[in-house]
């Protein structure tokens, strides 16, 4: 943890630069759909992370829980968005946390019946003739996927 | 620097904030950002600033009053034109 303040400098002007994002903490969301929350502790030109103090975090509805991890090295392909958390505004969500046990429940019956939704949609559009391809976590809003 | 950079747009009908910057790779730096589906990503309610990495972008909406389409056809047409020769 530093402790010194760093002067402001910007490297290279006019890019999308992830280094004065560091020693911050910053929620990752990654293409499988999983949301980790960390300090930024390094970066490179791939936008690969390494994160400290990480806790995966698992949202269902509105209650959430948290997995700690420890540190994360996340291939910067796998990385959808980093976002710097606010620490004021963290305080005063309207979200509650639940124990690990609980949210894990949760998400496997939010899972199961969003499989169950998907199987019956797709078994609707065979019988007329459409084969949906298979999309995934993120795809929904337009943003891209290799699977 | 890059002329977009203050404008309001909304990125892959997710995200919507004030272009702070762009690089090569189009990653895209958003701040003031405001999420179209709250309760669909609940995880950006603390979340001012953001960094999107230029890969996973489908679209980026612009302000349509912001864009001169004549200027930019032009200029496209001149660009496929150099390319040509």
């Amino acid at each position: 943890m530093r402790f010194t303040s760093r002067p402001k400098m910007n490297y290279m002007p006019g890019t999308a630069s992830l280094i004065e994002d560091i020693d911050k903490k910053h929620l990752v969301l990654l293409r499988d759909g999983r949301t980790l929350i960390g300090f930024l502790r390094s970066i490179d030109q791939f936008a690969n992370l390494v994160l400290q103090q990480t806790v995966e975090r698992i949202h269902v509805g509105k209650r959430y829980g948290d997995i700690p991890r420890g540190i994360f090295i996340v291939r910067g392909e796998n990385v959808v968005l980093l976002g710097e958390i606010d620490l004021e505004k963290e305080s005063d969500t309207s979200l509650q946390q639940v124990c690990i046990e609980d949210i894990l429940e949760e998400q496997r019956l939010q899972q199961q019946s969003r499989q169950e939704a998907e199987k019956t949609k797709h078994l609707a559009l065979k019988e007329r003739g459409l084969v949906m391809p298979r999309s995934d976590i993120m795809d929904e809003y337009g943003v891209q996927h290799q699977y | 620097m890059c002329p977009l950079c203050g404008w309001d747009v909304l990125v892959s009908y997710l995200i919507c904030g004030t272009l702070h910057s762009v690089d090569q790779y189009l990653n895209i730096k958003l701040t003031d950002i405001s999420v179209t589906d709250p309760e669909k990503y609940p995880h950006m309610l603390s979340v001012k600033n953001c960094f999107i990495r230029g890969s996973v972008v489908r679209y980026v909406q612009l302000p349509a009053d912001e864009v001169d389409t004549q200027l930019l056809q032009d200029a496209a047409r001149k660009e496929a034109l150099q390319q040509k020769q």
